[in-house]
């Protein structure tokens, strides 16, 4: 599902982000980054997300080479993914269900029964069926996390990208998102989650690649 | 089909939900609105007002052109009189009035009070006139001087004149004021661009989240630009409809006077209020200036707010 072969990112301003990465997740995986914060974690779900764009080397996501996307496709190639990230980046004044509608509203391609039934299908997965008129504000910080997580696989994407989805939750919410994660790519959705939650990852029995400084220093297999 | 369909479901929705945006910042929207509506009303009030002082003139130029044409010394009455019914004949011709230099001398004592001076005249001194009034159809001033060479040339005929000097320059002058606001309207259309601009570049700063956001989920830049550029349309729409009301008011306001002062000079002259063609003009107008002004911040500031 996700190929990377030798990326590299320099910023413009001389910092080395990442150097020379390579590896691969295979489809219907579920794999993890770690390592400290800015060891390139962020960089490189980035990366993958098409945010930013490596200064050299090549990634292969779903079949298709991103250095060969143009700008007007970002957002044809962004709607295959679900990403999630630490401080949700939910929209505040609407309404949990227009929250989560978003990415199917924006396809445009979907008429009102269908937004609602996968808007409301979505929900359900994570538990927030009943919380769908409140506001982001109004909920918890893990109610918020899953707000996140249902409109990351509402279009139902082939592949998660989770940046610290769990670094703003306590021990037990954590681990509540982590087995949702785990639910979804039980059915088949490739996830790649970047955390520096070692003892997490440990528990999960998932493999995990380390970071340091931009290099891949180590992979600890999965336990199956 | 369910493509198409979906599409302008879309396009309605980002356009009810521009205006429901506009709506939930009501002082702010205003003010922007009112900018327009005074920008827009000027041009099209003094616009307005010329186009009734056109209207005015226009009836004149018929009422006004009044041609004496002044007979040789030698014509007597007889022929006189034979030149004033060929010349009814004429299609250019409404009605042709003949003055005997007796009955012009009479009128001459009657009006002036220089009875004692004329007095010491030995003989009539006043030529035959004929007060030629042209044809409503002749109306324009081009053809109006055709018809005054051709009353000269005639072998009867001293001199032809006709007073509408003042007609002309009256014109001119309604021309030049017609081109100045004209100009003074293009620069004004290009300070509504402004206005609108400057409002989309901050509804855009306000909404910077919501835009990352989207984009982050798969919009397209059009998804991203549709509601700002429907916020423009409407902004300029309703600016158009205060700018209508504004001259319309105006025009109402000054009905009265008018038409007392029209009156004094026996005129049934009044003011028309914006007709239904330049009403919509007016509309038509704001909305596409606020969509083009909504369009050049769009363009200008989209382009900087990019997921990081």
């Amino acid at each position: 599902m996700i190929q990377l072969h030798n990326v590299c990112k320099r910023y413009p301003a001389g910092h080395q982000a990442l150097q020379a990465v390579s590896f691969t997740v295979e489809r219907g995986e579920m794999a993890f980054i770690t390592g400290h914060s800015g060891a390139g974690k962020s960089t490189l779900l980035k990366l993958l997300g098409l945010i930013e764009r490596p200064s050299s080397g090549e990634l292969v996501v779903n079949d298709r080479n991103l250095g060969r996307l143009r700008k007007r496709q970002i957002p044809y190639y962004r709607r295959s993914l679900g990403l999630i990230y630490q401080d949700f980046r939910l929209l505040p004044d609407r309404s949990v269900y227009d929250n989560v509608a978003l990415p199917l509203i924006v396809a445009g391609q979907y008429d009102r029964q269908e937004i609602g039934r996968r808007t409301r299908a979505a929900l359900d997965k994570v538990g927030l069926l009943g919380k769908e008129r409140y506001r982001p504000p109004e909920l918890s910080g893990g109610e918020q996390q899953r707000v996140g997580i249902a409109r990351a696989v509402v279009h139902k994407p082939l592949l998660l990208l989770a940046d610290e989805p769990t670094g703003n939750l306590d021990a037990r919410l954590a681990w509540e998102i982590m087995a949702l994660f785990a639910a979804f790519n039980r059915v088949g959705v490739t996830v790649l989650i970047a955390s520096h939650n070692t003892d997490l990852i440990a528990r999960t029995g998932c493999r995990a690649m380390t970071l340091d400084s931009g290099r891949l220093t180590a992979e600890s297999a999965a336990a199956s | 089909m369910l493509a198409a369909k979906n599409y302008l479901g879309h396009h309605l929705r980002a356009c009810l939900a521009s205006l429901g945006s506009l709506l939930r910042t009501p002082l702010a929207s205003l003010m922007t609105t009112v900018v327009i509506g005074v920008a827009l009303a000027l041009p099209s009030g003094f616009h307005a007002l010329l186009e009734d002082v056109q209207q005015l003139t226009a009836g004149m130029e018929g009422e006004v052109a009044q041609v004496s044409l002044f007979l040789k010394a030698e014509v007597k009455d007889e022929e006189a009189r034979n030149l004033a019914w060929r010349l009814r004949a004429m299609d250019e011709v409404a009605s042709v009035r003949y003055i005997s230099p007796q009955q012009a001398l009479e009128e001459f004592q009657h009006n002036a009070g220089v009875s004692d001076a004329l007095a010491y005249l030995d003989e009539n001194p006043l030529p035959a006139v004929l007060v030629v009034r042209p044809a409503k159809a002749v109306g324009k001033a081009d053809r109006l001087r055709g018809l005054v060479q051709r009353l000269q040339a005639l072998p009867e005929v001293e001199s032809a004149q006709m007073d509408w000097v003042w007609l002309e320059r009256l014109q001119a002058l309604v021309s030049l004021a017609d081109r100045g606001m004209t100009l003074v309207g293009l620069v004004l259309a290009v300070a509504v661009l402004f206005i609108v601009g400057n409002t989309i570049r901050l509804a855009i700063e306000n909404r910077r989240d919501e835009i990352v956001i989207t984009k982050l989920v798969g919009a397209t830049d059009a998804f991203i630009r549709r509601p700002f550029l429907y916020g423009g349309l409407w902004y300029g729409l309703v600016g158009g409809l205060l700018a209508v009301l504004i001259v319309d008011g105006i025009l109402w306001g000054m009905g009265a006077p008018v038409v007392r002062l029209a009156a004094l000079y026996q005129s049934g002259f009044q003011l028309a209020m914006l007709g239904s063609l330049d009403t919509l003009a007016v509309l038509g107008l704001g909305s596409v200036l606020g969509w083009l002004g909504a369009w050049l911040a769009v363009g200008r500031h989209l382009r900087g707010v990019e997921p990081v």
